[in-house]
């Protein structure tokens, strides 16, 4: 059953398993365990980028496709919703023809550019998806009448999926880790009293309950990737990364292959965009098409590991995760390091960049093949020890 | 279809890369049940006609024709499709994946699923099945599960036979299939095409320098010099005729009647 789940690609490692898990669970029963607007926020990034990086894993570890366009087709869908809401009112209709229209933009973008990796290839591709991108993104910078330009839109959710639906009508019990581990750090002698504390009452509202739309997309979509990348079709990728050459004197008509990879990817993309803006309920050209965010979607898939699947949901927990809390960790750090020259500049909260930047070094230098190759090569060495 | 019609012909075969015609105006039938044999010495254009046979390589001018149709157009992987099976001289394999699925792949395409994205490719024991009697064929089912990468070159050799085999083609093309690998290993890949010969009323072509090999499987032997085809018929014929002599003495300094001429492209 677990194995059908999975199309016969487990983790295969002990290590990967239990952080695979303790992700899987703090995402099931986020709203339950982490209060806070921020904690939910984040929360709903990591939903929506497991979709947008695993789908970009499809493309760039399994295919070896370069493309620097995957920002642009979440931008569509994102913008999808926030123009069609915006024009046609807080329904789900308009959510419905918004999320059409980007599907069906994204579906002849990709396909234009899936044809034209016939032409181009690799290094030169991968500058066509970026000279690509940077024009979407500039006109929807200059369309500020259609797009809100630069300032971007809000996106006004229907009732029932904002802070004023409540499908229940008593508040819900959640038991706050973050403050219990807070409670046993400041006070270790006291468990119980820790324990009582880390009870809360939270409401369940339509947020919330966009949130377990959001999670259940993103599960079923990561689901169905593990199937594609395990079948008869996920092969023949397998074999275009490895020697494309081979696989088209196979009979393997790789154009096809790789136009239909970077179609598939563009659509899950812009799904991605469109639950974004749903979750997060503001669409500017900064979150969702910057060239940032696209270093961003690469650096997840690299730190997590690429052509693993695993790796993206790796590589997106320990990225957003770090974007939002580095800050507080610094200044936590900080505090101890005040007065002291030097030291104290170094572990201002302003400077989480540089720490992430070196990070991200560290990781690249040590674990080449990612967090998840890495763990698989452990797990490897238990098994056979030399 | 009669029993004679030509399965695969070159028609007036002509590739120029700039002002070089690396092959010139070949023009050659092959029937069903047939083994002919590719000389020449290095850079006649022997695997350059292969590469515009097997579609690696666009004709200037000329036609190729499988079964009376036109292929010129088609690209390497319809040509596959159409019956085309190509071995390559320079190993050309998947590297970081195991022999089994590299053979599999090979199987999946003969069986056109490759774009089956709902099953899980390991659900498919009978296309796993045939991959690995494919590779009990070329004695490598030992390695099934060896990456490619530290599989060591014979082997690769081998590989390269069963991934054409796995096509199940109805044109063999063998690029020098014995190049490189050890005296033991030889004899598996002879007896292999002999066994293809015997058994399946296909057409093989084996480009090959080792003249003891040449004489004793082919058919047919068909020299190539200086992309030109200057003869054409039963093995000792061409052996002994002056052309053959004079174009491989001129090229190696070696008497042709047996050991290696010439080894590699």
């Amino acid at each position: 059953m677990m194995n059908q789940l999975l199309s016969g690609d487990a983790p295969r490692s002990g290590i990967l398993t239990a952080v695979l898990l303790l992700i899987v669970i703090s995402l099931a029963f986020g709203p339950f365990l982490f209060p806070g607007t921020r904690a939910f926020s984040t929360l709903g990034t990591i939903c929506v980028f497991i979709i947008v990086v695993s789908a970009y894993d499809l493309m760039l570890g399994y295919t070896h496709i370069v493309s620097f366009a995957h920002t642009m087709f979440f931008g569509i869908g994102a913008y999808g919703i926030a123009m069609a809401t915006d024009g046609m009112g807080n329904s789900f209709g308009a959510i419905a023809s918004g999320l059409a229209g980007a599907l069906i933009l994204s579906l002849v973008l990709s396909l234009l550019l899936g044809l034209l990796s016939l032409r181009v290839r690799a290094i030169f591709f991968a500058l066509v998806t970026l000279a690509v991108a940077f024009a979407f993104l500039s006109v929807v910078t200059q369309l500020y009448n259609l797009t809100g330009g630069e300032d971007g839109l809000r996106v006004r959710v229907p009732r029932e999926l904002g802070p004023a639906f409540r499908p229940f009508d008593q508040p819900l019990p959640g038991f706050s880790v973050t403050r219990l581990i807070t409670a046993l750090v400041s006070d270790p002698g006291n468990p119980l009293q820790a324990f009582k504390g880390a009870i809360y009452e939270f409401r369940f509202t339509g947020r919330e309950l966009m949130y377990y739309v959001v999670f259940f997309l993103s599960a079923g979509i990561f689901l169905f990737l593990l199937r594609l990348v395990n079948s008869p079709f996920g092969r023949v990728l397998q074999a275009i990364r490895e020697n494309e050459f081979r696989a088209e004197a196979l009979g393997y008509r790789t154009v096809y292959y790789r136009t239909a990879v970077v179609i598939l990817s563009a659509l899950l993309a812009t799904v991605a965009g469109a639950t974004f803006a749903l979750i997060n309920r503001y669409v500017n050209p900064e979150n969702t098409l910057n060239f940032e965010l696209m270093v961003f979607i690469l650096l997840m898939s690299v730190i997590g590991g690429m052509g693993t699947l695993y790796g993206a949901v790796v590589g997106v927990a320990l990225f957003t995760l770090a974007q939002n809390y580095l800050q507080d960790l610094l200044r936590w750090v900080g505090g101890y390091t005040e007065g002291i020259p030097l030291l104290a500049q170094l572990t201002g909260p302003d400077r989480w960049l540089l720490w992430f930047g070196l990070l991200f070094v560290l990781s690249v230098y040590f674990f080449p093949t990612g967090i998840v190759g890495q763990f698989r090569l452990w797990a490897g060495r238990r098994r056979r020890p030399t | 279809m009669s029993f004679d019609q030509a399965v695969l012909e070159t028609c007036d075969l002509t590739i120029s890369f700039g002002g070089h015609i690396a092959v010139n105006n070949v023009s050659c039938e092959f029937s069903r049940g047939s083994l002919t044999s590719i000389v020449g010495p290095n850079g006649a254009g022997k695997t350059t006609w292969f590469n515009l046979i097997s579609g690696q390589l666009k004709a200037t001018s000329g036609q190729v024709r499988l079964f009376g149709e036109d292929i010129t157009g088609l690209g390497p992987a319809r040509r596959s499709d159409k019956g085309l099976g190509r071995a390559f001289q320079l190993t050309n394999l998947f590297p970081n994946l195991t022999a089994l699925e590299n053979v599999r792949l090979a199987v999946a395409s003969r069986h056109r699923i490759g774009h089956v994205f709902w099953q899980m490719a390991s659900q498919r024991r009978d296309i796993a099945d045939r991959a690995l009697s494919y590779l009990e064929q070329v004695n490598l089912a030992r390695r099934a599960d060896t990456l490619v990468a530290a599989l060591p070159h014979g082997d690769q050799r081998k590989l390269e036979v069963a991934l054409m085999l796995a096509l199940e083609p109805e044109v063999f093309m063998f690029d020098e299939p014995t190049a490189g690998m050890s005296v033991d290993e030889v004899p598996v890949i002879l007896d292999l095409i002999a066994d293809i010969k015997r058994r399946q009323n296909k057409v093989i072509l084996l480009v090959e320098h080792k003249m003891d090999v040449v004489k004793s499987l082919s058919d047919r032997i068909v020299v190539l010099h200086n992309g030109e085809l200057v003869a054409d018929g039963e093995p000792s014929e061409v052996i002994a005729s002056p052309i053959v002599q004079q174009v491989y003495l001129g090229a190696s300094e070696q008497r042709v009647d047996d050991g290696e001429v010439a080894s590699h492209d």
